[in-house]
């Protein structure tokens, strides 16, 4: 009955392939095709003009600082955000001693596991709203308030975090690794628990103290994990439209103050849909995807290792 | 956003369609709604106009109205339908209310059978200029050349508040009403000001004078909407039709790049600058929503704050009731080719109907309808908000404190009223002057260094 096995297994994926190819390959390939027009996002009416969205990209200076700041991103949300939940995996798992000899968390571990996952609840929107009111420029901020109590700051003069350019970025980055921490935190322990107790064990008999557990063991036996963490988080950071478009300064999409927190995203936003350079903006998604791809493909080919079997 | 969730602040607030909007994969989903679809057009009826009808209308053929349902509601459009049945009673009319006019419209467009009116406003607006060049509007001058139903003696175009037909135009034609009629200006609290005993100022020197006294009793003198640099850049237009005349307004519409070389640019943006460089703002302004600023203004917190005539009405919850919100035309420079009581006064909240609907003379009939006084009463009352049509408000309408000093205003200015066109024509010019703008008032950067970058904006623009 071996013949049988093909329209069975077709018959499986017929339907869930054709969806993927028309809601997924099939828009990407339309978003090729509009890129090479001057489509302007409203009409069937549009020229072919070749690669001259993609020079002008070049020379876009706005598109250029937001891509850079993708990269700034790129460059240090993956980081911060896989070696705190990796933190504090690792002390919620291994990292209690409580004078015995049993490998266990921290006290109160589980509380904390509930509390460090919260954000990961919330819906962006809740988020966005959530930290403009931590970061409001005056006095009713929570940042601010806590620093005027503290006589850090003049009354009449408070830091504009979401409209200082130099912070702007930074206190993105800082909602982001806040909200992201607590889902790593919660992989990277289900990865640690299906790691032999007694390996962990072992290690402590020999007189492991905790930093050598957790980069002797802890870290190349979870390598996978932090691997597939790596690769989500570079393609987050080549997004972060929800947070930007929402909760910084500037008319449509944000991206203020003066670009200074523009994303790709957002600059492709507002000229798709307000600048109507729709085929513009098209171009913009291709490179964002291109960019994404290769970073994918390099992030998992730099980081793979040998598989560790248990 | 409790109430009217709109007029021309739509722009600033398109970005809350992020939220919505969330995965960015939002580009390639978009584009695929475009493939598809030839474009039919419309156009069934072929009825030959007469004195009772002029427009042409096909009293048979269906009209489909999509309307914004913001501050407004859609109650009014209703309304609205419900004149259109009255004369036309075999006619279908089809009511859909959306916020989300890009998600239910773009793709029609795209497909060439779009509605045959549209409230093209809110969050998820199609810009105009965007639907313009795509040939997407119906070109309403018949509209305008057609009798005003209340005195058919009259055209339409002869009823119509100054500044309409010129703001829904492109290249000369009107392809869009834009029905309400607002002023924009500064705003204090006639009660704060009767407190303690200041006095509105005319004059700009009087103005920055007073605001050294309120800053000496323990108030902020002004406050604007930093996170959207849209309000204080109204503002420092304002100051520059004043200065220039309409000449320049004319000058800065068509981008030309000399404005920003002249005296007139420099006059007013150093005014403006004079609240920033001598500590005038109220502290954390620039990093402020909409409703963050006014809502401390609200609180006696700043004493102005600039606005449109829809301040009122955003900010009704949050008034106290004895504030007597109170307008003011911005105060004149030395030097004014405009008189001081000229303001801005634009019509906003625009009404389309496509170039490719199937009912398009029923379309503009809809629109013929809304410019009576039995429309123009109704929307005054679902709405508080006055619209285009020149004396369509009657007595038997009462007005809150705000809109009655704005109407004062209005009437003050006579013919004296004035609007740039550049944010709907030059939409990536207006977000680069209002990047300069959010500089200037941080205190980044300088009023020279703001009049190169609205120079090279416009040069950048007009390369475009």
């Amino acid at each position: 009955m071996r013949h049988r096995r093909y329209p069975f297994i077709i018959g499986f994926l017929v339907v869930p392939v054709l969806l993927y190819a028309a809601l997924v390959i099939w828009p990407y390939l339309q978003t090729f095709g509009y890129s090479l027009t001057d489509w302007n996002g409203q009409s069937q009416q549009m020229h072919f003009v070749g690669l001259d969205n993609y020079t002008k990209l070049a020379h876009d200076e706005v598109f250029l600082g937001a891509l850079g700041h993708n990269l700034l991103l790129l460059a240090v949300l993956p980081v911060a955000t896989v070696l705190l939940a990796l933190f504090f995996a690792f002390m919620l798992n291994v990292g209690g001693r409580g004078g015995t000899a049993r490998v266990q968390g921290v006290r109160g571990a589980g509380g904390y596991k509930v509390l460090f996952f919260l954000p990961q609840v919330l819906s962006v929107a809740i988020l966005a709203v959530l930290w403009e009111a931590v970061y409001r420029p005056d006095g009713g901020g929570l940042f601010n308030g806590v620093l005027l109590k503290l006589g850090l700051e003049s009354p009449g003069h408070p830091v504009e975090w979401l409209a200082d350019p130099d912070l702007v970025l930074w206190c993105i980055l800082g909602v982001l690794v806040w909200a992201g921490t607590g889902f790593y935190l919660v992989l990277f322990s289900a990865a640690m628990q299906s790691v032999p107790r007694d390996v962990y064990e072992s290690a402590l008999l020999d007189g492991a103290g905790r930093p050598q557990t957790f980069f002797r063991i802890t870290l190349p036996l979870l390598w996978d994990t932090v691997q597939t963490a790596w690769v989500y988080l570079a393609i987050a950071a080549m997004d972060v439209f929800a947070l930007v478009s929402t909760m910084t300064v500037g008319a449509s999409y944000g991206g203020g103050p003066d670009h200074r927190s523009e994303i790709v995203a957002t600059y492709l936003m507002r000229n798709f849909l307000f600048f109507g350079k729709a085929g513009y903006a098209c171009a913009m998604g291709v490179v964002i995807f291109f960019f994404t791809l290769v970073l994918s493909v390099v992030a998992l080919r730099v980081t793979r290792r040998e598989r560790i079997e248990y | 956003m409790s109430t009217g969730a709109g007029y021309n602040r739509r722009e600033l607030l398109r970005r809350a369609a992020g939220l919505t909007a969330l995965a960015v994969t939002g580009g390639p989903l978009l584009a695929a709604c475009a493939g598809g679809g030839g474009g039919t057009t419309g156009g069934a009826t072929a009825v030959a106009s007469s004195a009772t009808n002029p427009l042409g209308v096909d009293g048979s053929a269906p009209l489909e109205v999509v309307i914004f349902k913001g501050g407004f509601g859609d109650d009014y459009a209703k309304a609205f339908e419900g004149l259109y049945a009255k004369t036309y009673s075999a006619a279908k009319i089809t009511h859909t209310p959306t916020q989300d006019i890009t998600g239910l419209l773009q793709p029609r467009f795209n497909g060439g059978s779009p509605p045959d009116v549209v409230d093209d406003s809110g969050a998820k607006q199609i810009k105009l200029d965007v639907l313009h060049k795509a040939g997407q509007l119906a070109d309403l001058t018949a509209l305008l050349d057609a009798p005003y139903l209340d005195d058919p003696s009259r055209k339409v175009r002869d009823v119509l508040q100054p500044g309409t037909v010129e703001h829904g135009s492109f290249d000369g034609k009107m392809y869009s009403l834009n029905y309400v009629y607002s002023v924009s200006g500064l705003w204090y609290s006639g009660k704060l000001f009767k407190e303690k005993g200041w006095t509105a100022p005319k004059t700009w020197a009087e103005f920055i004078t007073l605001c050294g006294t309120i800053k000496a009793a323990g108030v902020a003198p002004f406050c604007h909407q930093g996170k959207y640099p849209y309000y204080i850049n109204v503002a420092i237009m304002d100051l520059l039709a004043r200065q220039g005349g309409r000449e320049i307004i004319t000058r800065v519409d068509q981008l030309d790049t000399t404005v920003w070389d002249g005296p007139e640019a420099k006059a007013a943006i150093s005014a403006i600058y004079q609240l920033v460089d001598q500590d005038y703002l109220l502290p954390g302004t620039n990093g402020m929503t909409h409703t963050e600023a006014q809502t401390a203004w609200n609180q006696y917190k700043a004493a102005f704050v600039p606005c449109g005539s829809w301040l009122e009405n955003e900010q009704l919850k949050l008034t106290p009731d004895d504030f007597e919100m109170t307008f003011l035309p911005m105060p004149s420079l030395p030097g004014d080719k405009l008189p001081p009581t000229s303001l801005r006064a634009g019509a906003d909240e625009p009404f389309i109907v496509p170039a490719k609907a199937k009912n398009v003379a029923g379309g503009m009939e809809f629109l013929r309808m809304m410019l009576t006084k039995a429309g123009a009463g109704q929307f005054a009352q679902q709405a508080n908000a006055v619209t285009v049509l020149k004396d369509g408000i009657g007595p038997e309408v009462k007005l809150r404190p705000g809109t009655k000093s704005a109407v004062a205003a209005l009437g003050a200015a006579g013919t004296e009223v004035f609007n740039y066109d550049y944010p709907n024509t030059q939409s990536a010019f207006d977000i680069e002057l209002g990047n300069a703008s959010t500089e200037l008032m941080a205190n980044r950067i300088k009023p020279e260094e703001w009049l190169k970058r609205a120079k090279a904006a416009a040069e950048k623009a007009k390369k475009a």
